[in-house]
């Protein structure tokens, strides 16, 4: 008789620890030939609520370490998730199909863009900050800060590169996040969730909910604790974007507005995904004698 | 703590050795050239590197004569036309990657070998000089996918020549191979002739991290050596770290060609004092400033400009803590100072020191017992310096500390600019639009405003005027490898 395999329990990723969402709520994720894969945690309006508190908690420290620091973090990531090829590869090919190859190039785009923006991390100042010549005896000088607690709602078709390509630009500056993951492929999304937990980032720094959009999107909109949400994961889905603009206004959140289909997210990157969750401090210290 | 003292002396503690082992390095008895991703044996001679603390033998090394440094370019150009200068930038970055993780896997071994090698204590090298290095080429490595942001082009020249020298052999190494990798540059990099162990082992690093073949090529020699590197017809761009008489030789060799040069110089950095610094942490800083390394720092506060009404002061408080410097095994983990790298090094220290005592300045150094073998220089303090000594003008490249006097910041600035040499200076004072007015006014590439000897590859280092050209670190490091 051949072995029974021992199968995984797929589950949020709030604070550093992986628990059940609260609800007792699950729901059946299937591959693309539709085969039931297993249970995902599906996270409620209070997971959300919990993930932002972790996410605050943890902001003090992850914005206050060096750059540096943040840059080796960030690397170590790609260091575990190239460690872990097999089991990427196959989360991709049950959640997204397509041939091996096709699911080791997503994968190898996924581990280069972390090595990517890892190297923003104590270069990000000197390519969009700088010393400002005023007109006056003044040092003056800008630099960029991360904005807060970002809740990012992920690409629902491209689970991990999509996923990565949104996380990795907001954690690198020093914000921490909230992630809502593709409600339909969740699984690589905890499957990196389990190579963050074993990297060298600190607990809340990512938070991640699995599960439909419409029970945590608005709660993560309208939280006034959350500084800034990425709408990306509503691709063409102009109205609900546009209605959590409007939540997101109450206490002026920055929003990244929904593309109006999914990036093609093999196109190298720009600043943008990072300096939209920037902001710039500028300071003014006389010079005299 | 000594026995023969009272409870009640108020004395400094006696420490028990604490010896760092040598056990982790493996030195060999010769080295040959790294060319070509391996090791050759060279066509000239050979000569010896020795511990400066205890002059015992440690390699013998391959001097490489022309011919070899010819095959180093070559192998070099090879490499640049064939792999290293095609190959896009985001894979160019992760053996840079690579490099700095096995820097920093091996720290130990990097530190111990350079602490024997140099002299230098095991506590600067652990704490300082590796991982720096290591952080450069991290830092470096980010670049690499990132050269289209630089602002200075994404183009790399070819064949950089790269000759440093034995004050921080393994990090002048960084400095120069971490940016030009990046960048898509090939290298040929000679080591100062008294320290080319970290160089050789990190050619074996380079093999470790299967960096292609060619693109790190490692020649040892003295100054012949350097001579055929920087001239030799084929080489793009000439980086050097030295002596501003040799950086000057080498502007006039490359004068009329297309050859590209950065040139990191001498100094004689002033550090000023002001009247309402916090005393001890600026004499922590002035110790830093002049002793950190044995005072072999290009950018060494190796003049004092201390101002009048608080001179008596700084300088009783600067010369009890000076006494309390450890000096001797570069390998103890206690030793603040260690040995001077070369008996050569050493005949110019104590040339120019009795020069300063001829020239009636007062000489001090603390009752302190040298060590029978190595090369030796305790800690002095010249006090009453005018700026006409040569004390004051001349890079003595020793822990030796000229003590100046000024009253007025003007007359700081004066004092302060009055040198051929523009590489660094510190500012000692509580009020912030104060040591912003001076870093306007010094002409230095570097000023540090109550701190000394910070270092970081994010930050961009490098002189003015006969400090030499170029900077190294930062964005603004990466000017030089590209177009």
């Amino acid at each position: 008789m051949s072995r029974i395999d021992v199968r995984k329990t797929y589950k949020l990723f709030i604070g550093g620890e992986f628990p059940r969402s609260e609800s007792g709520h699950s729901y059946p994720v299937h591959d693309v030939r539709g085969r039931f894969v297993a249970n995902a945690a599906l996270a409620s309006r209070k997971d959300a609520r919990d993930a932002v508190t972790a996410a605050r908690r943890a902001f003090p420290g992850w914005s206050g370490r060096t750059a540096y620091n943040r840059g080796q973090v960030v690397y170590r990531i790609a260091e575990v998730m190239e460690d872990r090829r097999p089991q990427f590869v196959e989360a991709l090919r049950h959640g997204e199909g397509g041939t091996a190859a096709a699911a080791h190039k997503l994968l190898d785009e996924s581990i280069d863009r972390l090595v990517w923006y890892a190297g923003w991390a104590d270069k990000l100042a000197q390519v969009v900050g700088n010393a400002n010549p005023v007109a006056g005896p003044f040092f003056n000088l800008s630099s960029p800060e991360p904005t807060g607690v970002v809740a990012v709602l992920a690409p629902q078709g491209s689970s991990l590169l999509g996923m990565v390509s949104v996380v990795a630009p907001v954690v690198i500056s020093g914000n921490t996040v909230v992630v809502a993951a593709s409600a339909e492929r969740p699984l690589p999304a905890v499957t990196f969730a389990e190579v963050l937990a074993t990297s060298d980032v600190p607990g809340g720094v990512v938070n991640l909910l699995t599960g439909s959009l419409d029970r945590t999107a608005r709660t993560l909109a309208s939280h006034m604790d959350v500084n800034a949400i990425d709408l990306t994961g509503l691709a063409g889905e102009a109205e609900r974007a546009t209605a959590l603009e409007v939540e997101a206004a109450e206490n002026l959140k920055r929003v990244r507005r929904a593309p109006a289909a999914e990036p093609d997210w093999s196109v190298s990157p720009g600043l943008d995904r990072m300096t939209d969750f920037l902001e710039t401090k500028t300071v003014w210290h006389p010079i005299g004698v | 703590m000594d026995p023969t003292r009272s409870p009640g002396d108020r004395h400094v503690f006696e420490y028990a050795p604490a010896p760092e082992s040598r056990e982790i390095v493996d030195i060999r008895p010769s080295y040959g050239l790294f060319v070509g991703g391996e090791f050759v044996d060279g066509r000239g001679r050979s000569f010896k590197t020795i511990s400066p603390s205890t002059e015992e033998v440690l390699a013998e090394v391959a001097e490489a004569d022309a011919t070899d440094v010819d095959i180093a370019v070559a192998a070099a150009r090879r490499a640049h036309g064939r792999v290293w200068g095609r190959m896009p930038g985001r894979e160019r970055a992760k053996y840079l990657f690579r490099i700095a993780r096995i820097i920093q896997e091996r720290g130990r071994e990097l530190a111990v070998l350079e602490s024997i090698d140099n002299g230098k204590p095991i506590k600067e090298t652990r704490d300082v000089d590796v991982p720096i290095a290591a952080a450069h080429f991290f830092y470096y490595a980010g670049w690499a996918d990132k050269l289209e942001y630089s602002g200075h082009g994404t183009e790399s020249l070819g064949v950089a020549g790269q000759v440093i020298p034995w004050n921080f052999p393994l990090l002048m190494l960084a400095w120069k191979i971490a940016p030009a990798l990046a960048c898509g540059n090939t290298v040929v990099l000679k080591p100062a002739e008294t320290t080319p162990l970290t160089a050789l082992l990190f050619a074996e690093i380079c093999q470790q991290a299967d960096l292609p073949p060619g693109v790190v090529n490692i020649i040892t020699g003295a100054g012949e050596t350097g001579r055929a590197l920087v001239s030799h017809p084929d080489v793009d761009k000439v980086a050097f770290t030295g002596s501003t008489e040799v950086g000057k030789a080498i502007a006039r060799a490359v004068a009329g060609s297309d050859k590209r040069v950065t040139l990191e110089l001498g100094g004689k950095a002033a550090n000023i004092v002001f009247d309402d610094a916090p005393v001890d942490q600026a004499v922590e800083g002035i110790v830093n400033g002049i002793f950190f390394n044995q005072g072999h720092v290009c950018c060494a506060g190796s003049r004092l400009l201390v101002q009048e009404s608080v001179a008596e002061e700084v300088l009783a408080r600067l010369k009890r803590r000076v006494a309390t410097l450890r000096m001797g095994d570069p390998l103890d983990k206690n030793t603040d100072i260690g040995a001077i790298n070369s008996a050569e090094q050493l005949a110019k220290i104590r040339e120019l020191s009795a020069i300063g005592e001829q020239e009636a300045a007062g000489r001090w150094s603390p009752p302190c017992e040298l060590p029978e073998h190595g090369f030796w220089f305790p800690p002095t303090i010249f006090t009453g310096v005018s700026q006409a000594h040569r004390i004051a003008r001349e890079e003595i490249f020793g822990p030796v500390l000229s003590v100046l006097t000024f009253r007025t910041p003007a007359e700081a600035i004066e004092k302060a600019n009055n040198t051929p040499y523009g590489l660094s200076a510190g500012v000692w004072t509580e009020k912030g639009s104060r040591i912003l007015k001076m870093a306007n006014a010094l002409r230095a590439g570097v000023v540090w405003a109550n701190t000394f000897n910070k270092f970081d590859p994010a930050s961009p280092f490098g002189g003015y005027q006969e400090s030499g050209y170029g900077r190294e670190g930062g964005r603004q490091g990466l000017e030089a490898y590209l177009r």
